[in-house]
């Protein structure tokens, strides 16, 4: 999208551009508003005005009443700040203090407490209101978005519009008939892709809700006949568990913020026939770098070389990136670097090159020793999820007093539970085999525990405990 | 469940597992010819684990290595006891 650049300053003036000729709309779960109401009227009670010049904490439940203060806000406050619906509230005195901030914008009172601080409060539950968002756009607006660190608190990541819209910029411009959805939240880097393509190409959203089941959010977006829908592999699997899958019919599947396997691609491709599914890389410090829609795991190697915008090399077996779209620093005390010298973001995903393929081969703060050899979980996971009775597993490490630590994984069957222990021992017996073909004997579970589910975190991915 | 019959049976399968050629199992068998390698044995640690719910190697700080496969038996016995 070149109007971002040649017309539009904020995302408010994004809006202005679309609104009248596409007349988006935002879908909730419980609620819905067209962004043409919400542009003659004001969902800050007309207060826009106030929070001009400031550092403000965006820390709404809902995720409409967040979509609606981010547009607001944009190129009106100094700095938003977008909190997660589950970051704890004994976190947010911290997180506020690090984005020096002035006010806090929500529909959560219990915040007021939690961030005594702070004490500008605005109301805001995503009601739209006749009324003139009365402020003009002055500021170059800098975005603060927040990833879990190791130690539970967040970090605090810098971008600004044009770093976070940079991808979306360079997008094809979308037909009219493109409804957008995604399992993300909003708030996060890979659903706010989502929100700033659908803001920026003129089409409607329709959001996810932590509150409802996966089939819930399923038949939404099946009612509403999303074209474009995003997500991780995590999501994704969890879909296909649902018979529910079938009610979409999406043109267009993304899946980015984790591996995507040769599993999970096939399996997608085998229920939707007609979408076209890429995978992309992007994270909250690199920015979106690059997407691959061959449906093949891994990416070309010339990819490495030929991104347009995005330059990006291979440094001690993982992916550095430099481009316009990586954030620019982390905020708060005893913050480290978020680049090196050279503007390189690190992204500490290791990477190996077969043939004429690069290959993700996990993280490299997630690799088990066995007995000095290295295993990357994501690769085990990867053939364990080829076999056709699993619908996808974690690998994780176990303690050994020989090797130091096995491998040893916990899988989820795409088959109903079956308490027959022959059946369930054969198949522990053929899983096995199958790995023992694909791997090196280090890297074959010494053990594989059949459960009936994997936890995800908020952020989509499997939740990974590192020891 | 006997100890020593269960110890017996997962020597068998990580051996057949990993392709390894076990020797008998007699009790003066020194377990470093028994065809096992280190990665078999911390398997079978493993599911010896799981099967007898006792791991004798963590159960006690100062617990030697076995050396003959009569010596590791002894061992998983004795904790089981």
């Amino acid at each position: 999208m070149r109007m971002l650049q040649n017309s539009a300053a904020s995302l408010w003036d994004a809006l202005g551009n679309t609104v009248d000729a596409c007349d988006p709309t935002f879908f909730g779960a419980e609620s819905s508003f067209a962004l043409r109401d919400l542009y003659v009227g004001s969902a800050l009670g007309d207060r826009s005005d106030e929070l001009s010049g400031q550092s403000v904490l965006i820390a709404t439940t809902d995720q409409l009443a967040a979509a609606a203060a981010i547009l607001e806000l944009d190129g009106v406050a100094r700095r938003i700040t977008l909190c997660p619906p589950d970051v704890p509230l004994e976190y947010l005195a911290s997180v506020a203090k690090s984005a020096e901030a002035d006010a806090i914008v929500s529909d959560n009172p219990a915040i007021r407490i939690a961030v005594p601080g702070v004490t500008s409060f605005i109301h805001c539950d995503g009601k739209i209101l006749p009324g003139d968002r009365a402020a003009a756009t002055r500021h170059e607006t800098e975005w603060i978005l927040l990833t879990s660190g190791t130690t539970g608190v967040p970090k605090l990541v810098l971008h600004t519009l044009a770093s976070l819209a940079g991808a979306a910029e360079s997008g094809r411009p979308e037909p009219n008939h493109v409804i957008w959805s995604t399992f993300y939240d909003i708030r996060r880097y890979g659903g706010l892709q989502i929100f700033l393509r659908a803001i920026l190409t003129g089409s409607s959203l329709l959001f996810s809700s932590a509150h409802e089941s996966t089939a819930d959010f399923l038949a939404r977006v099946g009612a509403h006949g999303v074209t474009h829908i995003s997500g991780t592999p995590s999501h994704w699997r969890q879909a296909l568990m649902s018979s529910d899958a079938n009610l979409i019919a999406p043109e267009y599947i993304r899946l980015s913020g984790e591996i995507a396997d040769q599993a999970i691609l096939n399996h997608l491709g085998t229920v939707y026939p007609q979408a076209r599914i890429s995978h992309a890389f992007a994270s909250t410090e690199a920015g979106v770098a690059f997407d691959v829609s061959d449906r093949t795991m891994g990416f070309p190697a010339s990819v490495i070389e030929h991104t347009p915008r995005v330059e990006m090399k291979v440094e001690n077996g993982s992916l550095r990136i430099r481009s316009e779209r990586t954030a620019f620093r982390y905020l708060g005390e005893d913050s480290r670097p978020l680049k090196d010298a050279q503007g390189f973001v690190d992204t500490g995903d290791a990477l190996e090159l077969r043939g004429d393929r690069y290959y993700f081969v996990g993280r490299r703060d997630g690799v088990i020793n066995v007995g000095g050899l290295k295993v990357h979980p994501e690769e085990v996971e990867a053939v364990i999820n080829r076999h056709p009775k699993v619908r996808m597993s974690l690998v994780r490490t176990r303690k050994n007093p020989i090797t130091g630590a096995l491998v040893v994984a916990d899988v989820v069957l795409n088959t109903e539970p079956n308490n027959e222990n022959k059946d369930e021992r054969q198949t522990r017996q053929d899983i096995l085999q199958f790995c023992r073909e694909e791997l090196p004997s280090h890297k074959v579970p010494a053990t594989i525990n059949f459960v009936p589910a994997l936890a995800i975190a908020e952020t989509g991915k499997l939740i990974r405990h590192h020891a | 469940m006997n100890v020593r019959s269960e110890i017996i049976a997962q020597f068998k399968r990580v051996a057949h597992e990993q392709d390894k050629r076990l020797a008998p199992l007699t009790d003066n068998l020194e377990l470093l010819n028994s065809g096992l390698d280190s990665l078999s044995f911390a398997i079978l640690v493993t599911r010896l684990e799981d099967s007898l719910g006792i791991d004798p190697f963590t159960a006690s700080e100062d617990a030697q290595f076995p050396v003959t496969f009569g010596d590791f038996v002894n061992l998983y016995e004795n904790v089981a006891k």
